[in-house]
């Protein structure tokens, strides 16, 4: 099992390395660098000196395979180098934001789970029936839906009509921040959930050894849930697996709607002021995140499903 | 064979939508850009405006109908990108096997470990807001699932006997291809191709909500949205109606997709029903 891990982290190294590439030579053919945005603010006519100097301190005068070089070398070092904007190490940029998208990731996930999987199942155990095609309508729906424009919706139900719940920024402590942009995140994967669940109910409840188990003689009620759970239970993990995985970079626009400090507005600040440092630091961070959730993935398949070959 | 609901409810929808925005120019009252008036700025919806004013006084109904041509462009024109990009590959790299398919897989494995929006949203600051930065950038981040497909589906019929025949009968490894694998592709490309219609639609519309989409007044329901996001308090409908054209959309295109995979896929068919 070690090797296998071992293995599959491995793997993700030629992913990474391939995706910092692409990202580096997508900013550095970027018309209008840092300087210039800054002069767009309105400090425009910038000296000729100061240009030369901004340049050179940022290393920006030198050929584009040098500072990939330089880039990945830092990178080999866990350095991600300095932002253009606050001058500060881009880690020390990106590491307050972790923590509130994986809150939100955690939350958003936490209710998919909750509402998505029990709906799928019970959606499953009378397929055809009204609640069946219900739950599918609004599955449906729920994969259409622009989640900005849900979360909009929330905002105006929930915070300016009803005041229950603040309308959008972040408290470390506050359960109440975290509500309204979890559930408008959490929609899309709850949706999916619901429709990976209940195909795999369906799947497994046609399957040999269940109608074996029936023909045995087992009540509806212990053949749900001593065989068919079970053999849902990978289906679904993979499936919130992926969606975790993916979460932070879906994150960003639910992030800008609701003044979330996490890493998808981050992301977009960035962009907006060209402090390419920090995009491709947080664009790292998204990737890594995706990658490893999806390397646990593949490992708790392994340590769940027997028939998986670890080597 | 039964019409299933999915294939004929999604249809109607995109049918719809389609329409709308062909004819946008003939159904909608207003310009969605010029008839600006300030004295009927945030008017709810009435009979003269059906869809209401935002803050500048345009016609909502108007501007959601010109949005249409905006959204289903990016959407048809896009997927079209990725559905060439990924078939080409995937059929390629299921093809000739060797380098080319392990580059191919590595290239796949990328792009989906890259959150396409995050990705669109690189190359839109590159390129700068607007509709062709819009087209490549939605065009070339979300091939990679049509690529996987055409690739297992290629391997699948690489070693059957009309493959094999073709091949003694001197065709060239691009005719065999062209003639004897494409067609026998073309269905699960397309439902990737409709559903992927759909998510270009929603990453538009996030895109433009972001700023780096469509750039107003040219009216998108992404840019509709991040302008009327300051008027949710005194003009709801300004944010109502261009998300719900939206989910309109997105839904048909989804609903269409899922008919057809359970039309192409009899397997789907049995355990669905």
């Amino acid at each position: 099992m070690l090797r296998f891990i071992f293995r599959r982290t491995l793997q993700m190294i030629p992913t990474l390395l391939a995706v910092v590439l692409i990202i580096f030579v997508i900013f550095s053919v970027i018309p209008g660098s840092f300087i210039s945005s800054l002069m767009a603010e309105g400090r425009n006519a910038m000296n000729a000196d100061v240009v030369a100097h901004l340049n050179s301190e940022f290393g920006l005068d030198k050929p584009l395979l040098v500072r990939l070089g330089d880039y990945l070398w830092g990178l080999a070092h866990f350095d991600l180098g300095i932002s253009y904007r606050t001058r500060e190490p881009v880690w020390n940029v990106i590491e307050p934001r972790l923590w509130p998208s994986i809150k939100l990731a955690l939350t958003a996930m936490g209710f998919a789970v909750v509402v998505g999987v029990p709906l799928g199942f019970l959606a499953a155990l009378k397929p055809g029936s009204l609640f069946d095609t219900g739950t599918m309508m609004m599955a449906v729906s729920g994969l259409s839906l622009p989640e900005f424009w849900l979360g909009l919706l929330l905002m105006y139900v929930f915070a300016l009509q009803l005041g229950w719940l603040p309308s959008f920024g972040y408290h470390p402590g506050s359960i109440k921040h975290i509500v309204l942009p979890a559930i408008a995140l959490g929609v899309s994967p709850m949706a999916l959930l619901a429709r990976t669940t209940r195909a795999g109910v369906l799947d497994v409840m046609n399957a040999d050894f269940v109608r074996t188990a029936r023909a045995k003689g087992l009540t509806e009620p212990r053949l749900v849930f001593a065989h068919v759970t079970r053999n849902v239970l990978v289906l679904v993990l993979t499936t919130l697996g992926l969606q975790f995985g993916s979460l932070m970079g879906q994150a960003i626009v639910i992030e800008a709607l609701f003044s979330w400090p996490g890493i998808g507005s981050l992301l977009v600040d960035s962009v907006s002021t060209r402090d390419i440092p920090v995009v491709q630091g947080t664009v790292i961070v998204i990737v890594l995140w995706f990658l490893v959730i999806n390397m646990l993935v593949d490992v708790a398949y392994a340590a769940i499903d027997p028939r998986i070959k670890v080597a | 064979m039964r019409l299933r609901f999915n294939l004929v409810f999604g249809l109607t929808l995109a049918v719809i939508v389609v329409v709308a925005a062909i004819c946008a120019g003939w159904i909608a009252p207003y310009d969605p850009i010029l008839d600006a008036d300030l004295m009927v700025s945030e008017m709810p919806p009435s009979w003269e405006h059906l869809l209401g004013t935002d803050a500048q006084g345009r016609d909502v109904f108007s501007r959601v109908l010109y949005g249409a041509q905006v959204s289903l462009t990016v959407g048809l024109v896009s997927q079209m990108i990725n559905s060439t990009i990924g078939t080409v590959l995937g059929v390629s790299a299921g093809y000739f096997g060797g380098w080319w398919d392990d580059l191919v897989n590595g290239l796949t494995n990328v792009m989906l470990a890259i959150p396409s929006l995050v990705f669109a949203l690189a190359i839109m600051a590159v390129l700068g807001p607007g509709l062709p930065s819009l087209l490549i950038a939605l065009g070339l981040t979300n091939w990679s699932w049509t690529c996987r497909i055409a690739r297992s589906s290629t391997l699948s019929f690489k070693n059957q006997a009309f493959v094999q025949a073709a091949k003694v009968a001197g065709f060239s490894d691009a005719n065999i291809m062209r003639t004897q694998i494409l067609p026998n592709i073309l269905g699960p490309v397309l439902v990737i191709a409709t559903l992927g219609i759909g998510s270009a639609v929603l990453a538009e519309a996030a895109l433009s909500f972001l700023g780096v989409g469509i750039s107003p007044p040219q009216p998108s329901w992404g840019n509709m949205l991040t302008d009327s996001r300051e008027l949710i308090r005194t003009a709801p409908w300004a944010s109502v109606f261009p998300g719900l054209a939206i989910f309109v959309t997105v839904l048909g295109f989804n609903l269409l997709g899922d008919g057809l995979r359970d039309m192409l896929d009899p397997h789907m068919r049995t355990r669905k029903a």
